[in-house]
């Protein structure tokens, strides 16, 4: 009989299932036509006091037909401008903590357009495993109704090639072709900053998602 | 000294045998929205252990209230029930702190959102949604009716069985998760192409809420109860063994 003390027991996970055509209402109320909670949550990750350079995250997400699809839900989590998350678990205690940074947004695509946006900061370089930095980047995670499960995915930025190219994760996709698809592209609308990150759900441009 | 792993409190890695694939041609909607290529594996970094911190003042006090937090001139039409249950994670450990975000259609199966056209009538006291924080059991409640099902357009006489969408963040961004809870006893659970997404006949049945008669509220509001289980880390395992040690 086997020793039932130390023999690991692990519950399984909870299985997924779609968010549907209605997530907004649970998570964007005011999307889905209505005003219910006193503090909603958004895409503008940024307030006055929050250190870093000021940019746009905007993009749309398209499936395999080429159609941009409407009812996405999208978000975002990143480092502050120092290359810090504001968590417990970050011990990279050489970088200041943003007190006014959470550094987490949540975004729809718009009903009309399909456009989404996010109101955020460049984060800083995060040290990864083995005390390889990460270039710049922010971690995305897609949900809308046929998606079964959450999409993850990382926006890099197109004006860190040096720090692309050092990269332990884009460096582990093996199709150097597909790197490209995690590349936001900088470009400057009225004097602001906007990184285009467009999502391909599936086609010969399918963006990488990832099995964290 | 400190191996990696340690340092970063990896995850498990997701055992993707219980969950739906992402091609399931049964839920239509699937088919142009589903990858074609291999997911691309990566161990865990800051990046994925790391996640968003909410804190109660964010809440308002009837926010997992669903009787009342949209009643305007009388209360909802419906079943009044409790949901309460823990968030754990695959090490049994509670998950405190955990955002647990629900939406549901009201007691005729109809949502409060400009795109939902079904004939169901809107229920002018009832939102559909709520939110609340896990405590330091990693235990949760809310109060709402049940909802109803509905006819969506799959196949013909697809409906989809009663069912309360559930959000959770617990700590790391790799465990976000976003599910669907079902009622024991319902008959349309075994026919719907989303539940059928899942390959898994125990996955499936860890959806389906119980009825919970000792959690009952007298005269009032029946319940059911709902365990949710998200990822294990191999810091909080670590933690395990030191609490457990003799």
């Amino acid at each position: 009989m086997s020793n039932q003390i130390s023999t690991p027991v692990y519950l399984k996970e909870t299985a997924s299932q779609t968010a549907g055509p209605y997530v907004h209402i649970g998570l964007a109320p005011k999307q889905a036509g209505f005003d219910i909670f006193e503090n909603n949550f958004g895409n503008v990750l940024v307030g006055p006091d929050t250190k870093g350079e000021r940019i746009r995250i905007e993009g749309r997400v398209i499936d395999g037909s080429g159609a941009v699809i409407k009812d996405v839900l999208l978000e975002i989590w990143q480092a502050n401008a120092a290359g810090r998350y504001n968590h417990p678990a970050d011990k990279q205690e050489d970088k200041p903590l943003d007190p006014s940074f959470r550094g987490w947004g949540r975004a729809c695509s718009d009903f009309d357009t399909g456009v989404y946006s996010f109101e955020t900061i460049k984060p800083g370089s995060v040290i990864g495993r083995n005390g390889v930095p990460m270039a710049p980047h922010i971690n995305m995670w897609i949900v809308a109704r046929g998606i079964n499960i959450g999409l993850s995915t990382r926006i890099y930025f197109s004006d860190e090639a040096e720090a692309n190219a050092a990269d332990p994760v884009l460096n582990s996709i093996e199709w150097v072709e597909r790197r490209k698809t995690l590349i936001a592209q900088r470009s400057e609308k009225n004097g602001q900053v906007v990184y285009t990150f467009d999502v391909y759900l599936q086609s010969d441009n399918e963006t990488v998602f990832f099995d964290l | 000294m400190k191996t990696p792993t340690e340092q970063f409190g990896e995850f498990f890695q997701r055992d993707r045998t219980i969950h739906p694939p992402a091609y399931t041609p049964g839920y239509k909607t699937s088919v142009l929205r589903s990858h074609r290529n291999a997911l691309i594996s990566i161990p865990s970094s800051l990046s994925e252990v790391t996640g968003p911190q909410f804190s109660a003042d964010e809440l308002g006090a009837l926010d997992n209230d669903l009787i009342l937090n949209y009643a305007k001139d009388g209360l909802p039409v419906g079943e009044r029930i409790l949901v309460h249950g823990f968030v754990r994670d695959e090490n049994g450990n509670p998950v405190r702190n955990a955002l647990v975000e629900v939406w549901q259609a009201n007691a005729s199966g109809r949502y409060r959102h400009k795109n939902d056209r079904y004939i169901g009538a809107i229920d002018p006291n009832f939102g559909g949604c709520g939110r609340m924080l896990t405590d330091e059991n990693g235990y949760y409640f809310y109060r709402t009716v049940k909802p109803g099902p509905y006819p969506w357009r799959n196949q013909i006489n697809d409906w989809r069985p009663s069912h309360i969408h559930y959000s959770i963040q617990a700590s790391g961004f790799a465990q976000r998760l976003i599910t669907q809870m079902y009622f024991e006893g319902d008959p349309l659970i075994p026919h719907c192409p989303i539940v059928r997404s899942i390959p898994n006949e125990e996955a499936i049945r860890g959806l389906i809420a119980q009825m919970d008669r000792n959690s009952f509220a007298a005269l009032d509001s029946m319940a059911y109860r709902f365990d949710i289980v998200v990822r294990g880390s191999r810091a909080t395992l670590f933690e395990n063994y030191i609490q457990g040690a003799k």
